[in-house]
């Protein structure tokens, strides 16, 4: 297999909000067509990464390139999906109609939204109004709202929040699929288990990169199957080498 | 995708009866009882009633200040509901969205103007010598500059709290001093001066010429015009409140 270009390229990514610093100097690489997870601590900056990605938050220092253009640059919002944490979506709205005004910026028919209720499971409640749903529901409008849009790149930061363990593995049956189908996508969690599901993984601690590596990897170095367990291993590696490197200077 | 915003913003209200019916009824609700208000006055013959002259501003400070509250906090909802954001990370363009948001409420306050001014017609027997045309049209002029401005303070107001604070900042000032309670040559220099300035002003002034006129005089157009500017200038400035970047 040849291998892809990148779907995403930082290089001594810094973002300063509001004086403090997030992100303190990222170089890392997103293969194209593979599922990456990022995955750290709650703080650790991994919203602001996402949004620095799809270009709504500024970058301080340091380069970002997306699908091989800066991030924020206007062709992207063609090929670049993202969906929030909180799921942003219109309550008063019927399910159907969310997806066929995300669908209209980007020129969807009306066979694109049916497709897209269908494949996060929701044809039977196409008609209901989203504030109707249950939380997990509510969020699944949201990724299909994202979904309609056919995006290369598809940014998603804890989809699998609030959801069941059934839905769960569906979700991630379905972003397999996509990542087969060609679509790059990243996908922030801090539930370790659903590491396994990703090709690669960025783990994010306090606005720094950890490490970049597969979740194989990151068994072994974290000495642990319990890729939980794992990631807290090398994380208090990494703070008794911060304690020691403050003793030593 | 301007289509598709007002598409979306009016199948939002259509969802919201409640809204719909305050939007549409209140305004009649509130003429009716201005009418009432001055139903016992006596008048020397052939002097025009209050109701003529404090009814007919009604019709176009109404839009105004519903649309004003109305957009302030739709827009803020989406500011803070992160679909705001969510949109500035596809194709759309601002002016889609603005336009759509304006084109939207437009169309609420045209029909909003036209349940009050057929109430203040045909109820009330509005005696005018222009056409009633006329009114609505300057009355849904009036909703749009109300949009605008919601649009605007939007982007200044955290929490709906906040939002409906400007609503004594930006509209009752507009109320007070458009010439409605005292006429604008009675004013002092200072006040006169700011009335000058409001937007507001140009419409009362246009209806003045409305009522007093029987065909459309230059002066009602000029200020219709200058109300059009104004609207413009305001959702320029809006647009500039919308960042597609945070810092």
């Amino acid at each position: 297999m040849t291998p892809l270009p990148a779907a995403i390229e930082a290089t001594r990514l810094q973002v300063s909000r509001s004086r403090s610093k997030i992100l303190k100097g990222l170089d890392f690489t997103v293969d194209a067509g593979r599922i990456t997870g990022l995955l750290g601590p709650s703080g650790s900056g991994k919203t602001t990464l996402m949004r620095a990605i799809v270009g709504v938050q500024r970058i301080s220092q340091g380069n970002l390139t997306v699908l091989g253009r800066p991030a924020g640059s206007a062709p992207l919002r063609h090929d670049v999906g993202y969906v929030t944490q909180g799921a942003s979506v219109y309550s008063d709205l019927s399910v159907q109609a969310n997806v066929r005004y995300f669908g209209a910026m980007h020129g969807a028919t009306a066979a694109d939204t049916a497709e897209a209720i269908a494949a996060v499971g929701l044809e039977s409640l196409a008609r209901h109004k989203a504030a109707d749903l249950s939380g997990g529901q509510f969020s699944r409008v949201s990724l299909a709202c994202a979904l309609v849009a056919h995006p290369k790149l598809l940014v998603l930061d804890e989809p699998t929040v609030g959801l069941d363990p059934v839905l769960r593995a569906e979700l991630w049956e379905r972003f397999a699929a996509m990542a087969a189908a060609g679509t790059t996508l990243l996908v922030s969690s801090h539930v370790m288990e659903e590491a396994s599901h990703c090709s690669s993984l960025l783990l994010l601690r306090d606005g720094l990169l950890l490490a970049q590596l597969t979740p194989t990897e990151l068994a072994g170095r974290g000495r642990s199957e319990d890729l939980e367990r794992a990631f807290l291993t090398i994380i208090k590696a990494a703070d008794r080498g911060q304690e020691e490197s403050q003793v030593t200077s | 995708m301007t289509f598709a915003t007002t598409t979306r913003v009016l199948g939002q209200l259509r969802h919201d009866h409640r809204s719909v019916a305050l939007i549409l009824v209140v305004p009649a609700l509130l003429l009716t009882a201005v009418y009432f208000l001055f139903e016992n006055e006596t008048l020397p013959p052939g002097f025009p009633r209050t109701f003529d002259r404090v009814g007919l501003m009604m019709l176009a400070i109404f839009p105004f200040v519903v649309m004003f509250l109305v957009t302030s906090i739709t827009m803020l909802r989406e500011r803070t509901s992160g679909t705001l954001e969510r949109l500035l990370t596809t194709p759309i363009h601002k002016a889609d969205l603005l336009f759509g948001y304006a084109l939207a409420f437009s169309i609420m306050a045209t029909l909003q103007s036209l349940v009050a001014t057929a109430v203040a017609y045909w109820v009330f027997d509005l005696d005018i010598k222009g056409s009633p045309g006329f009114v609505v049209m300057i009355a849904v002029i009036n909703a749009v500059l109300g949009v605008a401005l919601g649009l605007l303070c939007s982007a200044f107001a955290r929490t709906e709290f906040q939002a409906v604070q400007f609503m004594p900042v930006v509209v009752v000032p507009q109320i007070l001093l458009c010439g409605l309670f005292v006429a604008r040559e009675h004013m002092n220099e200072v006040l006169e001066a700011i009335s000058g300035v409001l937007p507001l002003t140009f419409s009362v002034d246009a209806l003045k010429e409305i009522a007093g006129n029987a065909d459309a005089t230059a002066t009602m157009w000029q200020d219709a015009l200058v109300m059009g500017g104004i609207v413009l200038g305001v959702l320029v400035l809006a647009s500039l409140t919308l960042r597609r970047q945070t810092r």
